[in-house]
């Protein structure tokens, strides 16, 4: 008879990705481990590191807003919309209400495609394919709206310095009500099939404990923190364009496990479709970008007749608009968490130096404080529940 | 008790004067200077003291202004979750001079100051863990210093032949364009086109 004892346990390292399902991305995590229990992770990252930062410091202030777009490309108007409002804060642009209304109800679209999107691939890490399927088909509607707005499923480049790019097409108002109709049936089947699920609950409940004080320290924003009980967003603490005017609860986790990130995932949801039918019902008539032609090309009509407007749309899009010298600091609550642009600008037409803060990075800092004593498995959970995306870590 | 505004703020700091330099408020955001052997103790006091409360470090980076004696100029940005309120926080250093890591103060500053090593060469004295963090294993240089090319040096592709990713020194097919766009019918006092000689030779003849 061997004695449980005499068998030694030699600790090992194992290499987590960078090719992996459950990594959402290029994650190389170097695990040590002791026996099945994970001792310390050391993410490797920036694989898909493709220097936007430099190539933004090469670029117009309007040829940036592309960029924004292939960070975090699960929430590309959340990001123009950072850039949007540190360019207009530089340039003192005031952006009409119509434009503000479009941003607020494209970004709150924008909260829901991300968050479908976690909450069901994160089930699919943990064991349950249907969510996963299901959600996508919501998705799908969700981007043919990105598409009638913008021109592109995912790259919309719709949120530009000065307001939005173009009007929303005749009927898309409608057609975006009628959606939000029948979203919280579907809601309610995606929490049947999960909530209360006995697998579910084994995998995400108490995995990943951060308590309130760490989650501070260690920089957490959005669903993180709010899943360990800060009521922070910056969208009720620092309102920016319309949401002021929103009425809307932050819905606050307790236990700050896997389990309360999902939970608060699904109310923002749910929260997000009320700021959605908000926006919808309140939005006024008039102009959706600023008509300082200097910042913003005029009408495509003008410039057919307006020699003015046809000179104003060639500036624009060869030489760009010059931002007064300054920096910003400007953040959003993107869906992910605070999405901050510091934007310097040297007075020429292309930034001077722009640097992205990705809630992302920050949060994926923290994994070996989240799974330290965990088992392996349990890394998949809370790589899930942390919602990382490589494009916006690695910039 | 919270302090109103950004201005009582800013007035509240000078007490910590040795090692703060300049307190401006520009376009609604205040911007403290300090000096670099004092940062530590201006972020434990920014996070620490009632009236601040600044407990969370949003954001770490660098910026490089080659034309200055310090070209590198690192930038906290912090927010107080508790007075909803924003300040940043600036250092100036060169290339061989390290400034106080921050990472026993915010543990998330540890990832920043990876990366402002990586991109910039701002060395970081007491940081547990300054590896390089974005760039391939094996990078050298520091990409995001204005001096390096944004095109970069070397290059890689997969070689059949050799079975294996090769490093290649980079080759451009068409040279690298940059435009000033710098219009020549507004401010274009220093530029001097030719031809323009012909305006002061008129002013000459009299």
């Amino acid at each position: 008879m061997s004695d449980d004892s005499d068998i030694e346990i030699k600790p090992y390292t194992i290499n987590f990705g960078p090719q992996h399902p459950a990594a959402h991305g290029v994650l190389r995590l170097v695990l040590e481990m002791d026996g099945e229990v994970i001792d310390r992770a050391d993410p490797h990252i920036g694989l898909l590191h493709r220097g936007t930062e430099k190539l933004i410091e090469y670029k117009t202030y309007l040829q940036a807003v592309p960029y924004f777009d292939r960070l975090d490309y699960m929430a590309p108007m959340c990001q123009e919309h950072a850039f949007a409002l540190a360019v207009e804060k530089l340039l003192g642009v005031e952006v009409p209400e119509r434009g503000q209304y479009i941003r607020v109800l494209f970004s709150e679209i924008t909260r829901i495609l991300n968050h479908l999107l976690n909450v069901t691939t994160f089930a699919l890490d943990v064991g349950a394919v249907t969510p996963a399927l299901w959600g996508f088909e919501q998705r799908e509607i969700l981007f043919e709206f990105y598409e009638r707005v913008s021109g592109a499923r995912m790259h919309c480049a719709y949120f530009r310095p000065g307001g939005v790019h173009q009007d929303m097409p005749a009927g898309l108002a409608e057609d975006i009500w009628a959606w939000t109709e029948g979203f919280p049936a579907f809601l309610e089947e995606l929490e049947g099939l999960l909530t209360e699920n006995r697998i579910f609950k084994q995998r995400t409940v108490d995995i990943g404990v951060v308590s309130r004080a760490d989650a501070i320290a260690w920089g957490f924003a959005g669903p993180m923190l709010r899943a360990s009980g800060v009521p922070w967003d910056l969208r009720k603490a620092q309102p920016y364009d319309v949401y002021d005017r929103m009425v809307f609860d932050v819905p606050i986790g307790t236990t700050g496990d896997c389990f309360a990130r999902y939970l608060v995932r699904m109310e923002e949801m749910r929260q997000s479709l009320s700021i959605m039918r908000q926006c919808l019902g309140a939005m006024p008539d008039g102009p959706i970008k600023t008509t300082d032609n200097k910042v913003a090309p005029p009408p495509r009509g003008d410039m057919k007749r307006s020699m003015e407007a046809l000179i104003h749309h060639f500036k624009l899009y060869t030489e760009g608009y010059h931002v007064p010298a300054g920096e910003t600091y400007t953040a959003v609550e993107s869906v992910k968490g605070e999405f901050g642009v510091y934007l310097v600008s040297d007075g020429s037409n292309k930034p001077y130096r722009c640097h992205i803060r990705s809630p992302g990075y920050v949060h994926l800092q923290a994994m070996d404080l989240m799974s330290k004593g965990h088992m392996l498995a349990d890394a998949v959970a809370i790589i899930g529940a942390m919602d990382i995306v490589f494009g916006e870590i690695d910039r | 008790m919270a302090l109103a505004t950004l201005d009582d703020l800013g007035d509240y700091l000078r007490q910590l004067d040795p090692d703060v330099s300049d307190i401006a408020l520009r376009q609604g955001e205040l911007i403290v200077q300090a000096r670099r052997g004092g940062i530590t103790r201006v972020l434990t006091f920014l996070r620490d003291d009632a009236n601040c409360q600044f407990a969370q470090l949003a954001d770490l980076c660098g910026a490089d202004y080659p034309e200055r004696e310090e070209r590198f100029e690192i930038v906290y940005n912090l927010l107080s979750l508790k007075h909803n309120q924003r300040i940043r926080v600036k250092v100036a250093t060169d290339e061989e001079t390290p400034v106080p890591s921050v990472a026993d103060i915010f543990p998330c500053a540890t990832w920043f100051e990876r990366e402002a090593w990586d991109m910039f060469g701002i060395f970081f004295a007491g940081n547990p863990d300054l590896r390089r963090l974005l760039t391939d294993y094996g990078f050298e240089g520091h990409p995001l210093r204005k001096d390096f090319p944004l095109t970069g040096y070397t290059e890689v592709r997969y070689d059949e032949t050799q079975k294996r990713v090769v490093y290649e020194p980079v080759k451009l097919t068409q040279d690298f364009r940059v435009f000033d766009f710098m219009s020549p019918w507004e401010g274009m006092t220093t530029v001097h086109l030719p031809g323009d000689e012909k305006a002061a030779g008129r002013d000459g003849e009299g």
